[in-house]
């Protein structure tokens, strides 16, 4: 899958434009992608990077390193993987580089504090346009199954605190054993007949 | 040193599904109490400076680390050594989805995950807004008036407004933010 220069040039710049704009957490990169790769280019649909962020989402590390990977790779196969992980690493490396000489001194900063605490609001905002959109994907798919799962996995992790990793594997779960239970069922009917 | 840098940061990477906050006493664990690399105090700070600074937590983590532990190639070493193997796995589950996308237990599995991401999802958005609106990570119905931040709200509801109404930047939202945020609370 050779692509022009164009491309891994325009992947490069815009990892490191998004990843140095991440305050707040892995999950306001799944919007930026969106921003730049589905509703700017038209690289993919928004159907595609929903299955990129539950990709993203259930393996290990960080998700917004992975889902910058995945989103390389839909565009440039694996050379856009890779260049799209390195343009996402960057800005971190420098600002913490930089940072970690003079450490004591940006976490006592004022001026500093305050862009952050500003920043919380935006983060929200960010992330709750994401999920009215998200939702109403899953809502339009118009299975109850798969709409009840999402207050549910909110719940076991906002309110009881259980593990990611644990809510990911009882959801699959769950879907396999459906489907397994559709099956039987229309075996049953066939044998009826 | 750099070797054994990458080896404990794959460790972790490969151990932290989920990102975010839930990894941090696993952090914490390897690299203050194993390796003894950092103390506790800088751990503490290094959380801080994490949730200052772009990126995700486990590369400022490592980043950091590294370079307090062996420089410049240490931070490389470990920031490599932290979302390698979780980049390597994310590229070969997602080739795995595409391929089989006709599988009915695939695509029901990838349903699935959807949906539950999209939960785990509104649980982070929950997490924030506690944060920014009321500053605590527990959710308190009694001094929810009093503790109220009515500057973060009201700008969360025209942000929101502005993102939904026609859809700008989300780094201009960013930026937006980050200014008010000098204007009212410095």
């Amino acid at each position: 899958m050779a692509k022009p220069v164009k491309t891994y040039l325009w992947l490069l710049a815009t990892n490191l434009f998004i990843s140095a704009f991440t305050f707040g957490g892995g999950y306001v990169v799944v919007p930026m992608i969106r921003r730049f790769f589905v509703q700017k280019k038209k690289y993919f649909e928004e159907k595609e990077l929903m299955d990129m962020a539950a990709v993203a989402q259930s393996t290990p590390g960080a998700i917004a390193i992975n889902l910058s990977a995945l989103a390389g790779y839909r565009v440039g196969g694996v050379p856009g993987a890779v260049i799209s992980c390195l343009a996402a690493l960057i800005p971190p490396l420098a600002v913490l580089g930089v940072i970690s000489v003079f450490y004591t001194s940006f976490i006592t900063n004022a001026v500093v504090a305050a862009v952050l605490k500003g920043m919380q609001a935006g983060v929200a905002a960010v992330i709750v346009d994401l999920i009215i959109d998200m939702c109403a994907m899953v809502l339009k798919q118009r299975s109850a199954f798969l709409t009840a799962m999402i207050p549910a996995a909110f719940i076991a992790n906002f309110v009881f605190g259980i593990n990611v990793a644990i809510i990911l594997f009882v959801s699959c779960l769950l879907c396999v054993l459906k489907v397994f239970w559709h099956h039987a069922l229309l075996m049953r009917k066939q044998a009826k007949r | 040193m750099a070797w054994q840098l990458f080896i404990t940061f794959a460790q972790i990477g490969l151990m932290s599904i989920g990102g975010g906050y839930a990894i941090i006493p696993l952090i914490g664990e390897q690299v203050v109490h194993k390796a003894g690399w950092i103390s506790q105090q800088v751990f503490t700070d290094i959380i801080t400076i994490s949730q200052m600074t772009p990126g995700p937590l486990a590369v400022n983590t490592s980043t950091f680390v590294g370079i307090q532990v062996a420089g410049l190639w240490g931070a490389v070493a470990a920031t490599t050594g932290a979302v390698l193997g979780g980049v390597v796995i994310a590229l070969l589950l997602y080739r795995f989805f595409e391929k089989h996308r006709q599988s009915t237990y695939v695509f029901e599995i990838l349903n699935a995950l959807k949906s539950a991401s999209l939960g785990l999802i509104i649980s982070a958005g929950a997490a924030i807004m506690l944060l920014a609106f009321l500053g605590t990570s527990s959710f308190e119905p009694h001094s929810l008036m009093t503790n109220m931040n009515w500057v973060a709200l009201v700008s969360f509801v025209l942000l929101l407004f502005l993102l939904r109404k026609w859809k700008i930047n989300p780094m201009l939202i960013m930026l937006i933010s980050g200014v008010s945020g000098l204007i009212f609370y410095l």
